[in-house]
């Protein structure tokens, strides 16, 4: 099994938490990983992105092919498009659809959601709501992460393992609270598939 | 091998531990992206403090560079690391510690910067190895990375010599696993066997220069033999492929199977290993060369006039002359299928990067625009920092960011060519990395020129590394020669704007050299000392 990720978001939305909790699954899996991210300017509010790759066999380039991409996972919706020349034809766009706007051109949001739903294959939730009904408010990343755990080819069960492990030394308040933003992105994705 | 009984490290962190359990005794370094995480690593390392391994910033490459000469000199392992501009800040030292020669193993990092993600140029550092004549190793996975290190302080003691150690961007910031050596304890003190060997007088300095050029034939011997150099042969011999960093990862990422059908040479150990190039161009009817960065190797092998040997790559178009390079680049050079997803829908706009919104060089930069609003415009010299954001919309307050320290000099020749007043915008840390010197030159001279010292305690562009010049900063000034009634300490802050214009354009009127100090904490510096803050209770 082999699974490419584009990751993407704002500086600041926690896409490295969800590399992180991927990636530990991945390892006690006894998979490979190869994780690069563009890390340097510290200012926050500008677009990052992560390219993820785990697999069962040796992974060879760090970046990940365009064309080649699994799924993109993606925290903010118009950073979701901003990595489309990397997806597979039969590829997942998963995206929150609530905007990051702090820039003076951020185009219109219907328009923005209208080129998501043109992608073949896609799951768009409400992140930051759906975290917010759950009482995660804080954990819109891990309700995104919820509705791409149907993709990425791991048991429900290794995320959690993985979530008690990322977030055991917060208390067991926190990790309780992201196990209810992962179950919550789950059950939409399940529903929408 | 089981990826579970690997530690998962960056590159960066794979060559901080790989210089841990070599035995370093001390890092020396300047921030700088993509290899700030290195020294950072050292740092924040437990292994590291409990065996005293030096590891505070240096105030810029070349003071680490000599600093880390000096303890090669004790006979001590020491690593020096850098992003590739400050080679050239550290030019000086490197070349010349190639004719004094290492005495405890000595490893300088350069990390370059192929496609500018955060840089002014993709120079290859390489190159500069070549000038210097020093053994240069470039990993291609982290795992080498790692293993590299210990390698290169083997080879650094065994010939008394600096080694460079080359990476790119996604080396450095690419995660993996990596398998850890047990540690080797750290080297004794010991005096260099030729107390003049570092006195670098021109009877000497020719005398050792002889001895570097013997030495680099024993170098090209170490590259036949390297571990890190590899001939794998293959049928198709209408093409061999030279490859070295991470784009042999590229190359095999085009073969699922890992097959590669063309004989391949894997550089990671310079000089080139020549016996491997003689056997692929005897038996290749060409060469596809493909490298990271500039065309180093290619432009070797092609020679000047390019009748000799048929040589592909990024000279003749095969591959772009500039950028990273990546697999699909790879996989169109040897014309195989290149794969594309969709295209980016019209409506996208950039997000580029802007300063933080409350961050206080806003402030510093609205006082400043309006004290100058009745001169011409086009006089405001800057540096390199957050502080170079100001240039954006909808501030556009700066006029030049050209290598740290550059601010204050380009305000003196401006000035001195009558461009009166003329202003530099610079950031703490980049001050006291060099633009000291420039201040003591404007001084000695009394040029008319505002220097404004924008200090929010940190190297905040980097990541908010410790700034070398805190709490010093006026008083580095008045040492310098700056007369004290022209050194303004201002709050950068909307409440004090009116004052702050005011102080800014009387100071702008003065015909000498006038220092004014906005001082405010980097938000971001805040919000991290009150989690670390809150993290300890
Ligand atoms: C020779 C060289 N070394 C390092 C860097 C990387 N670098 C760019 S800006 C910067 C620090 C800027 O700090 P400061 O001047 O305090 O400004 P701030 O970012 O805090 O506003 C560093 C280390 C560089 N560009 N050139
Ligand atoms: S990181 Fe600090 S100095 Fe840089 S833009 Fe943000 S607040 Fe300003």
């Amino acid at each position: 099994m082999k699974k490419d990720i584009i990751l993407a978001g704002v500086g600041g939305q926690g896409i490295i938490s969800i590399a992180a909790i991927i990636g530990y699954a991945a390892l006690e899996q006894g998979m490979f990983l190869k994780q690069s991210e563009i890390h340097g300017m510290s200012q926050r509010g500008g677009d990052v992105m992560s390219n993820l790759r785990i697999s069962h066999h040796e992974i060879a380039s760090d970046l990940i092919p365009f064309g080649q991409a699994d799924m993109i996972i993606s925290i903010e919706p118009l950073e979701s498009l901003r990595y489309l020349p990397y997806l597979s034809p039969d590829g997942w766009v998963i995206t929150n659809t609530q905007p990051f706007n702090n820039i003076p051109n951020y185009p219109e949001i219907q328009q923005v959601v209208d080129e998501i739903h043109k992608v073949p294959h896609h799951i768009a939730l409400d992140a930051d709501a759906i975290a917010k009904e759950a009482g995660s408010p804080k954990a819109a990343n891990i309700v995104i992460l919820g509705a791409a755990s149907p993709f990425l080819g791991m048991a429900y069960e290794k995320l959690e393992d993985a979530i008690r492990f990322t977030f055991g030394k917060k208390g067991e308040n926190i990790v309780e609270l992201n196990l209810k933003a992962l179950k919550a992105g789950r059950i939409f994705a399940d529903q929408h598939i | 091998m089981n990826a579970m009984q690997k530690t998962l490290l960056l590159g960066d962190e794979a060559i901080a531990q790989g210089a841990l359990d070599a035995g370093i005794s001390g890092i020396y370094a300047y921030p700088g992206t993509p290899s700030t995480e290195i020294t950072e690593f050292v740092q924040n390392s437990k292994y590291a403090k409990e065996n005293h391994i030096h590891s505070s910033w240096s105030a810029n490459e070349k003071t680490a560079m000599e600093t880390a000469l000096g303890m090669s000199y004790a006979g001590k392992r020491a690593m020096v690391c850098m992003k590739h501009v400050g080679l050239n800040v550290a030019a000086d030292p490197f070349i010349n510690s190639a004719i004094t020669g290492a005495n405890g193993g000595l490893i300088v990092v350069s990390a370059d910067d192929p496609s500018m993600h955060s840089s002014q140029n993709e120079q290859d550092s390489r190159v500069y190895g070549k000038f210097a004549m020093v053994p240069i190793l470039e990993p291609s996975n982290q795992q080498e990375a790692y293993d590299m290190v210990h390698y290169g302080f083997d080879l650094s003691e065994k010939y008394h010599i600096p080694v460079l150690y080359r990476i790119t961007t996604r080396m450095a910031h690419s995660r993996s696993g990596v398998a850890l050596k047990t540690p080797r304890s750290q080297n004794e003190i010991r005096m260099p066997d030729d107390l003049r060997q570092f006195v670098l007088l021109p009877a000497i300095a020719k005398r050792r220069y002889k001895n570097l050029l013997k030495d680099h034939s024993a170098f090209m011997e170490e590259s036949a033999v390297s571990p890190f150099n590899h001939y794998m042969d293959g049928q198709d011999k209408s093409k061999g492929i030279i490859v070295c960093g991470l784009a042999y990862n590229y190359l095999l990422e085009n073969f699922p199977d890992r097959n590669v059908p063309h004989p391949v040479l894997k550089i990671g150990q310079y000089p080139i290993p020549r016996k491997m190039v003689e056997k692929m161009a005897d038996e290749c009817s060409e060469i596809l060369v493909v490298e990271e960065g500039y065309p180093v190797i290619e432009e070797l092998l092609k020679g000047y006039l390019g009748r000799g040997l048929k040589v592909r790559g990024r000279l003749d178009g095969t591959l772009p002359r500039d950028g990273e390079l990546n697999p699909n680049l790879v996989a169109v050079a040897l014309g195989l299928h290149d794969t594309m997803g969709l295209a980016v829908p019209g409506l996208m706009v950039g997000r580029p990067p802007s300063l933080c919104s409350g961050c206080p060089h806003i402030d510093s930069f609205y006082g400043l625009s309006e004290a100058l609003q009745d001169l011409t415009r086009g006089r405001v010299f800057s540096d390199i920092g957050c502080y170079t954001l100001g240039a954006l919309k909808p501030y556009e307050a700066i006029n030049s960011c050209v290598d740290m320290g550059a601010s204050i000099t380009m305000a003196k020749g401006a000035a001195d060519a009558g461009m009166v007043p003329a202003v530099a915008v610079i950031g703490d840390s980049t001050f006291t990395h060099s633009g000291m010197t420039g201040l003591l030159d404007a001084v000695n001279d009394k040029s008319p020129i505002t220097v404004l010292i924008l200090d929010n305690g940190t190297t905040a562009m980097t990541g908010g590394q410790d700034s070398p010049g805190t709490g010093k900063i006026e008083d580095i000034c008045k040492g310098l020669g700056v007369e004290e009634a022209h050194i303004h300490i201002i709050r950068p802050l909307k409440k004090f704007h009116a004052e702050n214009v005011r102080i800014l354009k009387e100071e702008l009127a003065y015909p000498g050299v006038s220092v004014i100090i906005p001082r405010r904490e980097c938000i971001v510096a805040i919000d991290k000392r009150m989690r670390e803050k809150f993290k300890n209770k």
